[in-house]
């Protein structure tokens, strides 16, 4: 099919808007802005090995590990049941799962907030059941919960759109054939989803990785990630260079994990990673 | 799901129609750029200055200084009046940044008090009008507090572990650190600024949460025992919870101030001091302050004020009490050590 | 039994994406600023709302950027993925990897170097700009949602239709883009949805007199956000619902054929 003049706007697109600047984050990253001009190096980088920031960049890593594989578990299920027939409106309730995600995500944090605080309306509940309150702001968990409240919506909706449309004759032979419902699930209802799968990893992870505001507020500023590194670094220690060394860093370490995961899809249809 | 699309159409159309005409009529007055925080001015008086000055005025917001500084540093941005923070301030005048007022356009800046005429980041008041100002203290609940806070130290007392809020700002927590160390909050001094990193990894363990703003809502709900806020802030919430009260360390503390300048991006110096004028009117400034809550360095407006609130310490300490206090100086280069520093007490 | 179990399973999904929301709205009408402090019911809030001319113009701004970035994320993206996913591998994998970077890459990053870009160029920043930033981000996602359905999509209907006399572009509407939709209208939507909520790339690419609801929400932190907002949040939540119960209803026709579509499990 001659269609690539089709991405020819695109391709034009991502020369302008991603890789010019791309190319100045790199040039950043390399250079070193000295008394007598600009020096090339690798100071930055170096700089980024130190046991501080590795531990920074482990624990961001951790926590969107497990807030990705949290909206997967969570997330599938709920695919399935939106692309099953359980639903008569079901656009309804694919626009419903989208429009809290158009109320402002701060304004949804705070209220997050009131949920979780030590005097915050779930333990209020709890205390009036009898339960003792727990400590459920300002922890790690808070945080994870947070970026799965964020990305859900982002692993359903891929899922869902390839779910829709697999053919159900597949599944009706699968069936005649003597396979159980798990088996069916297993052998031919998850493998046809998983591009879905897979678009659905990436648009949670990566941004996952490089969040700040959610730690920043759920995690009590304890928990400092990779995205509050990289904004200090660019607005409050005004070193820019280091900034861009840690975010080319990033760009490598996500993209190489993300290859990783593509490595189970099929050969001839390789979603263009490594 | 094809059907949509009419329906879509036709919605994007209606909306796009009916706003682009209430935007049309272009007129020919003078457009004033004005950047400030966001929620820092009472509306009605840009209204007031509009039609006074026939001067439209384009109003928008920014988070914190530093997001203010790259956008005006960048040069993309044409903005005419600002409102940074002092130590902002300081660094713009030493990166040539703002233009000098001419007073002649500002015959309100009189009104502003004598001790804050001369402050150290603008020496002869060449480049910035004060418009707000305040103090950072200790805001703690007196049911959960049962002995007079006199002292930084308080916030590392283990009685009060987990009940500790401290602010998610680098210079304002780290400034807590030193002045209770005795040091000085523009310290350059790296055994001192080691001795105050030390401390507030050792402080970690106690403290609730590095808050934002949220620190308003979380003492007013009684979430946390002691907590490091602004003059400004501590009023409103003593006003909301009965049970606060604020006091000022004998230690010392942080004196802030938030001014107007004028970039050198600016193309209507002549208008921009116009609004800067404006807001130093009495009325006007009063105004302000009314909505805000915040103290005003303008003479006439502590005339105008609630005199419950003037005699409240918590938002007009007495003048005595602030000369020892450090306003925050730019650090220049040594930002980054006070970054490395903060990163190692958040990352631990 | 299992039907029970999956409405209940949706049901509580559902009241976890909407419980912030309900707390938002309740607190649109609380007459104290703070939402530690319940003081009592009023729609004062609602009042104010109405006379901030800055809340109002930076509602225009956002809808429009949102409407315009995402119909042309949708269009430009899809077209890409279509040619994208005719590539060859080495040049596929060249060209993903490069739409992966806006949305590796952290806000401030994405922000930075496109305002730094813009200013090289000396191109104004404004709301063209801002717009031209909403493409940019917005653009991968749509890739990734439509990329899925073409792998999903069988080669050989298409050219069965050209066998059967269609025209290349008779055949892409009536075979290709029917089993795509569902990827192009997911992408549609997120799309819209990150260019409502963007701050900080919004923030560093537009110019002076131009602000979107984020901005302005996010640069209430250090004061704490005005209940003016929660009041615009709820108002803007009830038109959306109110727009979705009328598209239901004139759709409500059509959901018969549509069952055939249905996944049985």
């Amino acid at each position: 099919m001659k269609k690539n003049w089709l991405s020819y706007p695109y391709l034009l697109w991502m020369v302008l808007f991603v890789f010019f600047p791309l190319l100045l984050v790199f040039f950043y990253s390399i250079t070193d802005r000295t008394g007598e001009g600009l020096r090339f190096t690798l100071a930055h980088f170096r700089r980024f090995m130190e046991p501080i920031y590795l531990k920074v960049l482990t624990r961001s890593v951790k926590l969107a590990l497990i807030s990705t594989v949290l909206c997967l578990m969570l997330g599938y299920p709920m695919a399935m049941i939106l692309a099953g027939n359980h639903f008569k409106r079901k656009n309804i309730m694919i626009f419903l799962f989208v429009v809290p995600m158009w109320m402002n995500f701060l304004l949804r944090t705070y209220a997050w907030m009131t949920l979780l605080e030590r005097k915050g309306l779930i333990n209020t509940f709890l205390s009036w059941l009898g339960l003792n309150p727990l400590n459920l702001l300002y922890t790690e968990e808070a945080v994870v919960l947070g970026m799965v409240y964020n990305f859900l919506p982002f692993m359903v909706l891929p899922i869902y759109s390839v779910l829709s449309k697999i053919d159900k004759n597949l599944i009706e032979a699968a069936g005649d054939l003597g396979a159980n419902q798990f088996t069916v699930f297993l052998k031919v209802i998850f493998p046809l989803s998983l591009p879905g799968v897979v678009s659905g990893i990436t648009m949670v992870f990566m941004p996952a990785v490089t969040t700040f505001v959610i730690s920043r507020l759920l995690g009590g500023g304890q928990f400092t990630l990779i995205g509050n590194l990289i904004e200090q670094q660019f607005l409050y220690a005004g070193d820019w260079s280091f900034g861009s060394a840690i975010s080319m860093v990033m760009m490598i370490v996500i993209l190489l994990s993300t290859s990783v995961i593509t490595k189970y899809e099929k050969e001839n249809e390789g979603g263009g990673l490594w | 799901m094809v059907k949509k699309w009419p329906i879509l159409l036709l919605i994007t159309l209606v909306l796009t129609t009916v706003l682009t005409l209430s935007s049309c009529g272009q007129d020919n007055r003078v457009v004033l750029n004005v950047y400030n925080w966001g929620d820092y001015i009472d509306e009605s008086v840009i209204k007031e200055f509009e039609k006074k000055y026939n001067i439209r005025v384009n109003y928008d917001t920014f988070s914190t200084n530093e997001d203010m500084y790259v956008k005006v540093k960048s040069g993309g941005s044409n903005y005419d009046v600002l409102f940074p923070s002092d130590y902002t301030i300081e660094r713009m005048v030493k990166e040539d940044m703002l233009l000098k007022l001419d007073y002649n356009n500002i015959p309100n800046a009189q009104y502003i008090e004598e001790r804050f005429k001369h402050l150290d980041y603008d020496p002869q008041n060449e480049y910035s009008v004060p418009y707000m100002w305040g103090t950072v203290g200790i805001i703690y609940n007196k049911t959960m507090v049962h002995e007079p806070v006199t002292s930084w130290r308080i916030l590392w007392d283990e009685k009060y572990s987990k009940q500790i809020l401290m602010l998610d700002s680098q210079r304002d927590s780290i400034g807590v650190a030193l002045k209770m160390l005795g040091y000085s909050m523009n310290t350059l001094n790296l055994e001192e600024l080691e001795a105050a990193k030390q401390a507030l990894i050792k402080q970690k363990p106690l403290v609730l949460a590095y808050v934002g703003d949220d620190v308003k809502d979380k003492m007013i709900a009684g979430e946390a025992a002691l907590a490091v806020v602004w003059s400004g802030d501590a009023v409103y919430m003593k006003w909301e919870n009965p049970d606060l009260e604020f006091a000022l360390p004998e230690e010392a503390s942080n004196l802030w101030f938030d001014a107007m300048v004028i970039p050198k991006s600016s193309k209507h110096q002549t208008e921009a001091e116009t609004f800067i004028n404006f807001m130093c009117d009495p009325e006007i400034a009063f105004k302000n302050a009314d909505y805000i809550g915040y103290s005003s360095p303008h003479r006439e407006v502590q005339k105008m004020i609630d005199p419950e609130l003037l005699a409240d310490p918590t938002a007009y300490p007495a003048d005595a009490m602030l000369e020892s206090y450090d306003i925050f100086h730019d650090l220049g280069e040594y930002l980054k050590v006070y970054d490395r520093i903060w990163t190692e007490i958040k990352a631990h | 039994m299992v039907k029970l179990l999956k409405r209940c399973y949706a049901a509580l999904i559902y009241l976890f994406l909407y419980a912030p929301i309900l707390i938002l709205i309740i607190f649109s009408f609380n007459a104290s600023k703070s939402r530690a402090n319940w003081s009592g019911f009023t729609l004062n809030w609602y009042l104010e709302l109405f006379k901030d001319r800055q809340i109002m113009k930076a509602l225009y701004n956002t809808v429009v950027i949102a409407l315009l970035s995402s119909v042309m994320a949708t269009i430009i993206g899809t077209a890409a993925a279509i040619g994208i996913h005719n590539m060859k591998k080495l040049k596929k994998k060249l060209v993903m990897n490069l739409t992966y970077i806006p949305v590796v890459n952290p806000d401030i990053v994405t922000g930075l170097s496109l305002m730094l870009l813009f200013v090289f160029t000396k191109f104004p920043l404004g709301l063209f700009s801002l717009l031209l930033a909403h493409i940019t981000f917005n653009l991968p996602y749509v890739i990734l949602s439509v990329l899925p359905k073409l792998k999903q999509l069988d080669k050989n209907l298409y050219e069965a239709a050209l066998d059967l006399g269609a025209s290349p572009l008779h055949a892409y509407h009536k075979v290709i883009l029917p089993e795509i939709m569902p990827g192009i209208i997911t992408g549609m939507l997120l799309a819209f949805t990150l260019s409502v909520d963007d701050f900080v790339i919004s923030f560093f690419t537009t110019g002076s007199g131009v602000s979107t609801l984020s901005i302005i929400i996010y640069s209430m932190a250090r004061r704490g956000i005005n209940p003016k907002i929660n009041a615009l949040s709820t108002l803007l939540f009830l038109t959306v619902l109110l727009l979705l119960i009328i598209v239901n209803l004139r759709t409500s026709g059509n959901g018969a054929n549509k069952k055939r579509s249905d996944l049985k499990w």
